[in-house]
């Protein structure tokens, strides 16, 4: 590390690159901390030229490139499917490479302002990217990974349409936390297991090839499991995948109640 | 294999302890709730709608309505179910809001402390009345 405090910003990539046509300016504010500096997290805006077509990540991208190249917050494969950049945009937590520039216009040809937060009740190391280890020690809690017993079978374990039917919505989670993270109850500083770890246990839980479903109910019925979920919807409202989170928590909630 | 975690959000995630206190109490919410619904509803409207409502209740009034078993029944089931049902809630809020272990604690013993005294004060009245003092 050689940058220091008091050296003139620069991004990663050298100069300005050229406006291109029909770009507007639009404000971006970003609620940054560096931990060697800041004692608390402090907003800082930039204009950033912006194409109506340009996602939430090109400006972030902009300002790390061309603006400020301290700027922190994690990326992969920036197409809404590696589920690195969950990030609070407007309020609401989204994945900055899924939300267009022109859903956050405002109208009437009014200035436009943007603001980009970390995701919430995660410690933050550095601007955007924040410590995922307590997510995912949650999610490894459930036993998201096939539990069978006896012998193992000489051929794959068939499974009908119907029964993968049943919990299909959940497969499709990335991991990417902000369900999990946009919900109050995890906010708090308990250790509620959180809306992405159920999410992943459903998966398994009605999965007719496991057999691991007792242990993950039992997991789920402690006083840190479903029962505090308040049901506000954050995490559905959340999700760009658009699982229906919610329901899937209320499903295991019946599972607990009704199971023999 | 233990996480050196910073700030760990969770000190312990005990291994399931089979307790099934969480979900009754969720339980208990919705089914208390729903009989509350009637009972408080029926309450309210025998207390200020039906015959001249509020004006004509009186020592007498009460006199006779606890006189009869069923609304004995009645009033109690509504003094136990509104209590631990607003008790369980609160419980669940202060679960939620309480920052520190020793702050979760203290708000804990207020509420039930409160919630024996209201239970027992009004079951002790329910069941002691009596409409033979002097209505003063």
């Amino acid at each position: 590390m050689t940058a220091t405090v008091s050296e003139e910003k620069a991004g990663s990539r050298g100069d300005l690159p050229p406006v291109p046509d029909g770009a507007v300016t639009v404000t971006l504010k970003i609620l940054r901390f560096n931990a060697e500096v800041d004692s608390e997290p402090r907003w800082e805006s930039f204009n950033v030229p912006a194409l109506p077509t340009d996602r939430v990540l090109n400006l972030l991208h902009y300002v790390k490139w061309y603006v400020d190249g301290t700027l922190t917050f994690r990326r992969s494969c920036a197409h809404g499917i590696c589920g690195s950049d969950a990030m609070q945009i407007n309020g609401v937590n989204r994945l900055g490479c899924k939300v267009l520039v022109k859903d956050l216009m405002s109208g009437g040809g009014k200035p436009t302002t943007i603001t980009v937060a970390p995701i919430k009740g995660l410690p933050v190391h550095k601007d955007l990217l924040v410590d995922m280890e307590p997510f995912m020690e949650a999610f490894k809690a459930v036993k998201p990974f096939l539990i069978t017993y006896g012998n193992e079978p000489t051929r794959e374990r068939i499974q009908s349409a119907h029964d993968r039917e049943r919990f299909d919505d959940t497969t499709k989670c990335i991991l990417c936390a902000c369900c999990t993270t946009s919900c109050p109850v995890f906010w708090n500083e308990g250790s509620y297991f959180g809306p992405a770890a159920i999410v992943n246990a459903h998966r398994f839980i009605f999965d007719s090839r496991d057999e691991g479903a007792e242990e993950r109910l039992d997991i789920l019925n402690d006083a840190e499991g479903v029962w505090r979920c308040r049901t506000t919807f954050n995490c559905t409202d959340a999700c760009p995948r658009g699982i229906q989170v919610t329901k899937a928590i209320q499903e295991v909630k019946r599972a607990l109640l009704f199971r023999r | 294999m233990t996480l050196a975690l910073d700030k760990p959000r969770s000190p312990r995630r005990p291994a399931a302890r089979r307790s099934n206190f969480e979900l009754a109490s969720w339980l208990f919410m919705r089914i208390s709730g729903i009989a509350l619904i009637v009972l408080v509803l029926g309450h309210l409207f025998i207390m200020n709608i039906l015959d001249g409502g509020v004006h004509r209740i009186n020592f007498a009034f009460v006199a006779g309505r606890w006189s009869s078993p069923f609304w004995q029944l009645w009033d109690l089931s509504m003094l136990w179910l509104a209590e631990i049902h607003g008790g369980n809630g609160l419980r669940t809020v202060i679960n939620d809001y309480a920052r520190k272990d020793t702050t979760r604690f203290w708000l804990k013993v207020m509420l039930y402390v409160s919630m024996v005294l209201i239970l027992a004060l009004g079951t002790y009245v329910i069941f002691t009345f009596d409409a033979t003092i002097p209505a003063d």
